[in-house]
């Protein structure tokens, strides 16, 4: 068993007087990908903005091997820990190269702005996420999947062991979503990265994903393999949603496919749970 | 968002890719025409070998007088105020994120006003001379400044964007309100705010000496604060997470922005249009990034000031414009050449 590298202890956070996370306690494993899910407003997002001290718990404390974060300064943070906020800004005209470079902030000394490591790592970081080619492509004229790839890169670049992604595949086609999820996965495998992400489409977080957090009012509602943890029970305990849970056929991961809402619950034909498919049960080539 | 799955075939490449070492020599060659343009051309027309004479031997001749007594320190003036209002320029916009912000935005030409008014009011001639005015426009910029502060400050999410053109704007507003008052019902009080509104470099040149401190702490401040800019420019969450300490960096930057700006106007009155259009040559020339954006704002700060205070000095012969009207004049065209031009504005 792995020590964790970034835990949460009775960690509550909140905006002003309305707390969004109540106590909640987690613990990340070294070199996984852990999915946060659960519906708009549960406390996902600022779950990971406590997670990386962009927001101060207004009660218990976020650990960082071992560690409070609370004793590290911003820039030792930042050195340990990348973040990739929802929707992120940059200025016009910003080209991707640019952009990346920036990400060695915590890396640079007042007196040493350019340094030929600061190149090495953001020849390396634009090269993982296949964007060298549009080193000097300005950030606006970049398709949605190629943005996000360059913003992972800056990420990258700032080379801390945990990446937390919020929402890394909102706006993206499906194809796009794919893409920016298998580039996570390859930074997990081949980088050795520990990555923790938000995810609204909880069947691609059961592919890609160690482990998943359900959350729901603050709290989290279960937590585990994607197996354990993706189950029709939770998708109604949490959303109110009724779907099938099926093992998709590649590697048997949980596969949500969703049948009504809590007011609209469709009688259908006879499928309620993955125990009732058919042996037979195969998809079409 | 277009649904394609593959990546859009032609993509447009940054062509004008600047070489920012190269735009900053560009600055520095400019700022070298403009001093030697200042030196030489005025009511008396001078030779290269007039300046000469003036430097190495100089015997009190006219010529001598007017490059030695009267351009030289007005010269100096233009190029510590072009400067400061450069850099305060880059600055300001750099922490409002706002391509049209300026340090007026943080209450110093409101707050200088109303101290020079004041003064006038209260002090009469002894304080309507120019070095007493000098002071009161000094402590009245650096007053409103604190105060926008603070009170941009004193909202739970500490110094934001917002809350900073917020507090700003109020007390610009209330400062302007007070100004108005006064002048209403004190004619001396209006005689001075008109011509202290001009603003100018001619007459304050021997005040340099006084501000040096301040100069050299305002640059020391701003050199600090570079660093964070480029990182603040992806917006305050992303800034925290690349490892800047918002509220350290804010704070070493508005009182970057508060000293120099009083600096300027001490020395010039409010010439509020440089620190507008200055940030947007220097983006132009040397591109975003703000490590050699600053230094290339305090270049062109001092060139375009110069050459405007020239231009001031030739085109209404035997009399002159003050640089702030030539200032107006010229930078509103280019500017909207400028922001038509490409997209700059956008920060």
């Amino acid at each position: 068993m792995n020590h964790p590298v970034l835990s949460a202890e009775r960690l509550s956070l909140g905006f002003e007087e309305r707390i969004v996370v109540r106590g909640l306690d987690l613990s990340l494993e070294r070199g996984s990908v852990t999915t946060i899910i659960g519906p708009n407003g549960c406390g996902k997002s600022t779950l990971l903005k406590g997670l990386s001290r962009l927001l101060k718990p207004g009660d218990g404390r976020v650990l960082l091997d071992g560690k409070d974060l609370r004793s590290f300064s911003q820039r030792a943070i930042a050195q340990r820990i990348a973040v990739l906020p929802q929707t992120p800004i940059a200025p016009a005209g910003l080209t991707v190269s640019e952009l990346v470079t920036r990400g060695r902030h915590p890396r640079q000394k007042w007196y040493q702005q350019f340094s030929a490591g600061d190149e090495a790592a953001v020849a390396a970081a634009l090269e993982a996420t296949d964007v060298s080619a549009l080193a000097h492509t300005v950030l606006d004229d970049l398709s949605g999947g190629q943005r996000q790839r360059a913003w992972i890169s800056m990420a990258l670049a700032q080379e801390s062991d945990i990446l937390l992604l919020d929402e890394p595949t909102t706006y993206l086609d499906l194809a796009h979503q794919v893409e920016v999820l298998e580039l996570v996965r390859r930074l997990n495998r081949e980088l050795g990265r520990t990555v923790v992400m938000v995810l609204h489409d909880i069947s691609l977080a059961a592919r890609y994903s160690d482990r998943i957090v359900a959350m729901k009012d603050g709290l989290i509602e279960a937590q585990g393999t994607p197996a354990e943890v993706v189950t029709a029970e939770l998708l109604w305990s949490i959303f109110g949603l009724r779907a099938h849970v099926v093992p998709e056929p590649s590697e048997g991961r949980p596969h949500v496919i969703p049948l009504g809402s809590e007011t609209a619950v469709p009688a259908g034909p006879g499928l309620s749970a993955a125990s009732e498919l058919p042996a037979s049960f195969e998809l079409p080539a | 968002m277009a649904t394609v799955a593959h990546p859009r075939a032609p993509l447009r490449e940054d062509r004008r890719r600047r070489v920012p070492a190269r735009g900053l020599l560009l600055a520095g060659a400019l700022l070298a025409l403009a001093l030697l343009a200042s030196v030489l051309i005025g009511g008396l027309e001078s030779s290269l070998s007039d300046v000469w004479h003036a430097v190495m031997t100089p015997n009190g001749s006219v010529a001598d007088v007017a490059i030695r007594e009267l351009r030289w320190p007005r010269t100096v003036n233009g190029l510590v105020v072009g400067a400061c209002l450069g850099i305060a320029g880059c600055l300001t916009q750099a922490h409002t994120r706002n391509p049209i912000a300026d340090p007026g935005l943080l209450g110093i030409y409101a707050g200088a006003a109303l101290a020079v008014v004041s003064g006038a009011l209260v002090g009469g001639a002894a304080l309507q001379a120019a070095p007493a005015q000098a002071v009161l426009a000094f402590i009245g910029a650096l007053l409103a400044c604190a105060l926008v502060f603070a009170v941009g400050s004193a909202s739970r999410h500490g110094v934001t964007t917002v809350t900073l053109v917020l507090a700003g704007a109020a007390v610009t507003a209330l400062a302007g309100g007070l100004v108005s008052m006064i002048v209403l019902s004190n004619d001396s009080a209006l005689d001075t705010l008109r011509f202290w509104q001009l603003g100018s470099i001619a007459v304050r040149g021997g005040m340099v000496p006084a501000m040096l401190p301040f100069l050299l702490a305002g640059l020391l401040l701003a050199a600090v604060n570079v660093p964070s800019l480029n990182a603040l420019a992806l917006g305050e969450e992303t800034a925290a997470s690349l490892g800047v300490d918002l509220r350290r960096s804010r704070t070493v930057g508005i009182a970057a922005i508060a000293v120099l700006a009083a600096v300027a106007v001490t020395l010039a009155g409010p010439i509020a249009f440089a620190g507008l259009l200055v940030p947007h040559l220097a983006r132009w020339l040397v591109g975003l990034d703000y490590r050699w954006q600053l230094p290339s704002s305090a270049v062109l700060g001092a060139a375009v000031l110069l050459l405007a205070d020239t231009a001031g000095r030739v085109v209404a012969r035997p009399g002159e414009l003050p640089v702030g009207v030539l200032l107006a004049v010229m930078g509103a065209p280019f500017f909207i050449y400028l922001a038509r031009r490409r997209k700059l504005v956008s920060l």
